[in-house]
């Protein structure tokens, strides 16, 4: 399982590292979400205070794009046929397509972080840099997880794309919270303190732990249909 | 010689409706038989049933020693299906992609080289991107992927459609090189003048059902000896 998760993993960033997707249109697409936020909200105090919800509602965007994206690619000439017939591991495409997209996103979310901090005046003390790091991680994972079992699922359905949005949101509203709560705390944006936000890590953890079981076990049916 | 597939009486079901019929068929190991018949009749629902890609509801089929009605799962690693699309990734290389094929078999960079050497796609074409080549071309890379998957029955939908004439003829050798090499093919098409001298057996699915036919025009010594 984990060397065909390795595999696919690998063939997912090279096909990333190539075609420049993520760098070239699904980065200014998560920019101009965040800017354009900022110019609907107009008002300093408001942008710093949601800033944390923004950041995290411009990664679900972003989320979206890199799903269709990643199985787009498969189903572009066939490949998911091919898999299937090829009988490679469902469990091993599962992990490796979520670990592909999980470091997509993680080098997405640094470098939209960053612009962020500035852009809407988040205050980001040593203190909390920890629960900052492990936020994103957790959360990261969590949205990957999901994202590559929903995106199976709709992958081989007529109108996915439009599918895909409606499959996925509600399910990651949990990370959403989560991820949004726990960045507050680290950027201390209403009174919050980092203690406040550990809690909501472990619920990312959960989150991302329940996927990661469910997805392994219920991806080989789910692509077998 | 070695049966490589056996269907008896073979029964498939799509939804409700049954794709396959009670299929007979036997089919030794480097034979090419060519799979004719009209739109619907069952041809590529056959294939995917040999691929372990289909269910069998009833009747008894067994591909490669492997039971289809216990063990779709164990075939699948041993076939290698071509269907209208070639299953390539066009933003990676030839190499990069008979690579991946070939890992999913745990293929020896070697075994690799020479899958793609025996297709014709080394040397030149080697570091070109898929999506630069010729449809002959993928399709010839499509063909190394199954050579580095060590495939040994080749189950192929309508191989020759989008080819030229000289990717047709490139490809009919590939196939005959094939067989020499050990492997058994099955093809559907509707090119039965191509696909006819290609094939060293001819059967006709209607209505799910199989019936052999005799072959109109057997292969000329020159053009199998290629």
């Amino acid at each position: 399982m984990f060397r065909v998760a390795r595999y696919i993993a690998a063939k997912d960033l090279r096909i990333e590292l190539r075609s420049r997707v993520v760098v070239n249109q699904v980065l200014p697409f998560a920019a101009i979400v965040m800017v354009m936020f900022a110019f609907a909200l107009n008002t300093d105090a408001i942008v710093s205070r949601v800033a944390p919800g923004l950041i995290w509602l411009a990664t679900m965007f972003s989320l979206l794009i890199l799903v269709q994206r990643s199985f787009a690619i498969e189903s572009a000439d066939g490949a998911t046929d091919a898999l299937k017939a090829a009988g490679v591991d469902p469990a091993g495409i599962f992990l490796g397509k979520a670990f592909a997209l999980a470091v997509q996103l993680l080098v997405l979310e640094i470098l939209l972080l960053m612009p962020a901090i500035v852009l809407y005046r988040a205050r980001v003390q040593w203190d909390s840099v920890v629960l900052l790091v492990t936020t994103f991680l957790a959360a990261t994972c969590g949205l990957a997880l999901v994202g590559t079992l929903y995106g199976g699922l709709a992958a081989g359905v007529r109108g996915r794309e439009t599918l895909l949005p409606l499959l996925l949101l509600p399910v990651v509203a949990p990370v959403l919270i989560g991820a949004t709560r726990a960045t507050e705390a680290a950027f201390h944006t209403g009174g919050a303190v980092v203690a406040d936000g550990w809690s909501w890590l472990g619920l990312l953890a959960v989150f991302a732990a329940l996927f990661g079981v469910g997805g392994t076990l219920a991806f080989g049916p789910l692509i077998e249909d | 010689m070695e049966t490589v597939v056996l269907l008896s009486k073979a029964v498939a079901v799509l939804g409700q409706f049954p794709v396959l019929a009670g299929a007979d068929l036997t089919v030794q190991r480097g034979e090419i038989v060519l799979l004719q018949g009209p739109n619907g009749a069952g041809k590529t629902s056959l294939l995917r049933l040999c691929a372990g890609l289909l269910p069998l509801s009833r009747g008894e089929a067994v591909v490669l020693g492997c039971d289809l009605a216990t063990d779709r799962d164990s075939v699948r690693k041993r076939v290698g299906m071509l269907g209208h699309a070639n299953g390539l990734y066009t933003d990676l290389t030839v190499t990069e992609n008979v690579r991946f094929w070939g890992a999913t078999v745990g293929a020896k960079r070697g075994e690799v080289d020479a899958a793609m050497a025996r297709m014709g796609v080394g040397d030149r074409l080697a570091d070109v991107p898929v999506a630069r080549l010729s449809a002959g071309q993928k399709r010839r890379t499509a063909l190394a992927c199954l050579v580095a998957r060590r495939a040994e029955l080749w189950l192929l939908d309508e191989p020759h459609s989008g080819l030229d004439a000289a990717g047709r003829d490139e490809l009919d050798s590939t196939l005959r090189e094939a067989t020499r090499a050990g492997a058994t093919i099955m093809v559907a098409s509707h090119e039965l003048e191509r696909a006819g001298a290609l094939a060293t057996r001819l059967v006709e699915v209607i209505g799910g059902r199989i019936r052999e036919q005799p072959i109109a025009t057997p292969p000329s010594t020159e053009t199998a000896g290629r």
